[in-house]
């Protein structure tokens, strides 16, 4: 693996099924009474958050502790981020502080990039989700999910059939989606209204269609993008009305999957607007799952970045004989 | 004042003569020319005689943004380049939309003494596109503006447009237009295309050049008036270019060095050295620069010289300033893409950096023929040498070039401004 985990194309197949059979073997941690492991005793991972997303950081911060990490919660907003000085500041006091890890979320698309290859700071850089660009763990998780529910957890995604619904043209989960479920073999097909799709989209490795219903009988899994509602004002659909009625997954809609298909978000989500409540509730929902495999999926990652070549979980490990 | 002989120069790289230099102009030419008394001798076996390079874009920052760039430190660079003349923006602040500022820049530009400087006037009130400025009052100032230009923002409104169009024909003005369309480029962070698309940055599209562009020549053409089109970068730019001029109506262009060598997939390092305005393009692109430059769809190679302090570039993509240094570079980025692939030869350079962006500018005293009694405005350029662009050994107060390491051919060995040298053996006189 790379050093740094800052956009999904950083991983190749190899790499990514190691963090997700990595991911895995944590995830039987959380069933344990004691949660925790020692592997990362003394290692500090910083949570650089220039964004609001407490359950990004939470969940970043879980598998950190989970991990036995020093964890520190570095929120920045609010403060003025204006000045680009700011993240460079940040960084060498980051630097200063010995960090290990930084966990970066930040509103401007290739902060994380500039991050780890400016030399500000040494330690490992992973993307908790920059801009319009990428959120490199979110789709680890997310293919964590479709491997267990479709897959049995093992092995890679070959010939699933995904599809994504909803705002692509801003959304980070759905880069990041992209390119690692081509990495593991998946068939990807976006759905959107063409407002909401990037030029260029037809040489990204996946298939383009503005029409949800055309889709939904041959996917595996739907995941549904949040799409935010000040886009209408942009005039990027004519009413939230509209979007819901031509793009959202209503029980209708989700009765024309095939039997096993999953239903996925990344949340926050608009209920009624791009999912109705129903569906989101319902059993083929794996939108809680997402959030507890989250955990799982980052301890991995954190591991395989910070870990070295002991093995994550040894079968006799605990707090004590691990020293 | 000294003379000065120039041996065995290729003038407009033709065959080598000897040029005198005496009292601020070319006082003969010819082979195996006696020197006179007192008269320093400059060897130029191999080397390419040309008229002073002009630059019909630079932003020299003063008054306003001292800490990257001032009159003195520009003209430095601009020497070094082998220029001999530059238009200075008008973004700076205050905006240069007074009789009082483009005097004061005008002046600065005396005192230096290493480079004309023109300022450029602003086309409306503090370049916010609505109320203009007082043209007539710039241009007969001492500072006698002729080009006039919002540059960093278009002059949107069509009508305020067409009026500068028509108002400036009364003393041969022209309004340089940057076209940039501005609703269908808020919040744009480089060109829209296969790249931003997977960076997640906002695009820039080439229609936002373009219609304004479109639009621009179909006024001129309609009011009469002549049009100079700042920094064209894509290729349908160039087409429309392309037709104005089959219609015989005024319209110029001109082409910054960085779009005729960089793409857009520099931006994938997210490096803020390669954030500019208008964004680096693509290779097609690319490729049809070069060739509207080379057939004179595009007439003028402009630097848009755009230097930054550290503390603007050194931070992340979305927050950094847009502009690069061109000035100390931009003749052997010229020599690499036009010369060296073929497209044009020295004479064709010396037109596109120098008699073409004079007569635009309406320069007398430059862009002339090399030819007894004309002034002595003369760029000697060393073909065959190569250096490695290293951002600290720049005369400019910035560091901000895109590059950085990179060899590039040819070499500045002397400039001389009406006969006195500015530069000597590569080294500021
Ligand atoms: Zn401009």
């Amino acid at each position: 693996m790379k050093r740094h985990l800052i956009s999904a194309a950083d991983l190749t197949r190899d790499d990514a099924l190691l963090v997700l059979d990595t991911a895995e073997e944590l995830a039987h941690i959380a069933e344990r009474p004691i949660k925790k492991l020692p592997t990362l005793r003394g290692r500090t991972v910083v949570n650089l958050f220039f964004e609001d997303s407490t359950r990004t950081r939470i969940s970043f911060e879980a598998a950190a502790k989970r991990l036995s990490a020093d964890v520190i919660n570095f929120s920045a907003k609010g403060s003025s981020v204006s000045k680009g000085e700011t993240l460079k500041d940040t960084a060498l006091t980051l630097q200063a502080m010995g960090a290990d890890a930084v966990v970066i979320r930040h509103g401007a698309s290739g902060a994380p990039h500039t991050l780890a290859n400016s030399g500000w700071l040494r330690g490992s850089v992973v993307n908790a989700g920059d801009g319009t660009h990428e959120h490199p763990t979110q789709a680890l998780l997310d293919a964590f999910t479709m491997r267990r529910r479709l897959n049995d957890g093992k092995g890679d995604l070959e010939g699933r059939r995904i599809t994504i619904v909803g705002d692509v043209l801003h959304s980070r989960v759905a880069r990041s989606n992209v390119l690692l479920l081509a990495t593991l073999g998946a068939e990807v097909t976006l759905v959107a209204p063409p407002t909401l799709l990037p030029i260029g989209v037809e040489t990204w490795p996946c298939q383009v269609s503005y029409d949800i219903d055309s889709t939904l009988a041959k996917s595996d899994a739907v995941m549904m993008l949040r799409v935010q509602r000040e886009r209408m004002n942009a005039s990027y659909f004519p009413t939230e009305r509209e979007y819901s009625r031509r793009y959202g997954l209503d029980e209708k809609r989700m009765a024309a999957l095939p039997e096993h298909a999953i239903v996925m978000h990344p949340g926050p989500m608009n209920r009624g607007m791009e999912i109705a409540a129903n569906v989101a509730d319902s059993p083929r929902s794996t939108i809680v799952e997402q959030v507890t495999n989250g955990v799982s999926v980052r301890m991995a990652v954190l591991y395989l970045l910070l870990g070295g070549s002991e093995p994550a979980v040894t079968t006799t490990a605990t707090e004590e004989n691990a020293k | 004042m000294s003379t000065y002989l120039i041996k065995n120069a290729k003038v407009l790289g033709g065959d080598a003569q000897d040029v005198l230099i005496s009292d601020g102009r070319i006082a003969e030419i010819g082979t195996g020319l006696a020197a006179p008394d007192a008269t320093q001798i400059i060897e130029a076996d191999g080397h390419v005689l040309l008229p002073g390079l002009v630059d019909l874009h630079t932003h020299l920052r003063e008054p306003g943004r001292e800490d990257a760039e001032t009159v003195e430190t520009g003209t430095r660079a601009a020497a070094l380049g082998g220029y001999t003349a530059v238009h200075a923006m008008a973004n700076t602040d205050p905006v240069a939309d007074t009789a009082g500022v483009v005097e004061q820049v005008w002046r600065l530009g005396q005192e230096s003494g290493r480079c004309d400087v023109h300022p450029v006037g602003a086309v409306t009130i503090g370049l916010n596109g609505e109320r203009l400025a007082e043209l007539g009052a710039m241009h007969e100032s001492a500072a006698n503006v002729k080009v006039f230009s919002d540059d960093g923002k278009c002059v949107h409104d069509a009508v305020i447009m067409r009026r500068a169009l028509e108002y400036v024909k009364a003393f041969d003005g022209v309004v340089a237009q940057h076209a940039q369309e501005p609703r269908l480029t808020e919040g744009a962070q480089m060109n829209e295309g296969t790249v931003s698309g997977i960076l997640g940055l906002r695009g820039w599209p080439a229609v936002a050049e373009e219609a304004i562009i479109a639009r621009d020549v179909l006024l001129a053409a309609h009011v009469g008036s002549r049009l100079h089109i700042c920094h064209v970068s894509t290729a349908g730019s160039v087409e429309i270019i392309r037709w104005a001029k089959s219609k015989g109506w005024d319209v110029t262009a001109e082409v910054t060095p960085h779009h005729l060598l960089l793409t857009d997939e520099l931006v994938r390092s997210y490096d803020p050295v390669y954030k500019v305005n208008p964004p680096l393009r693509t290779a097609e692109d690319v490729a049809a620069l070069r060739e509207g430059l080379a057939d004179g769809t595009i007439d003028a190679v402009a630097t848009d010289h755009a230097p930054h302090p550290t503390e603007d570039k050194d931070c992340e993509w979305a927050v950094a300033a847009m502009g690069m240094l061109g000035l100390e570079t931009a003749l052997g980025i010229v020599q690499q893409t036009m010369v060296e692939s073929g497209l044009l030869d020295w004479a064709g350079v010396a037109d596109r950096m120098s008699v073409r962006p004079a007569r635009i500018g309406r320069l007398d005293g430059h862009g002339r023929a090399i030819a007894v009694g004309e002034p002595a405005n003369l760029v000697l350029v060393d073909p065959s040498a190569r250096r490695t662009v290293e951002p600290s050994e720049l005369a400019s107060k910035s560091a901000n070039t895109p590059y950085a390491g990179l060899e590039l051919p040819g070499r500045v060995a002397a400039t001389f401004l009406r006969g006195v040298p500015t530069v000597i053996d590569g080294k500021l006189a």
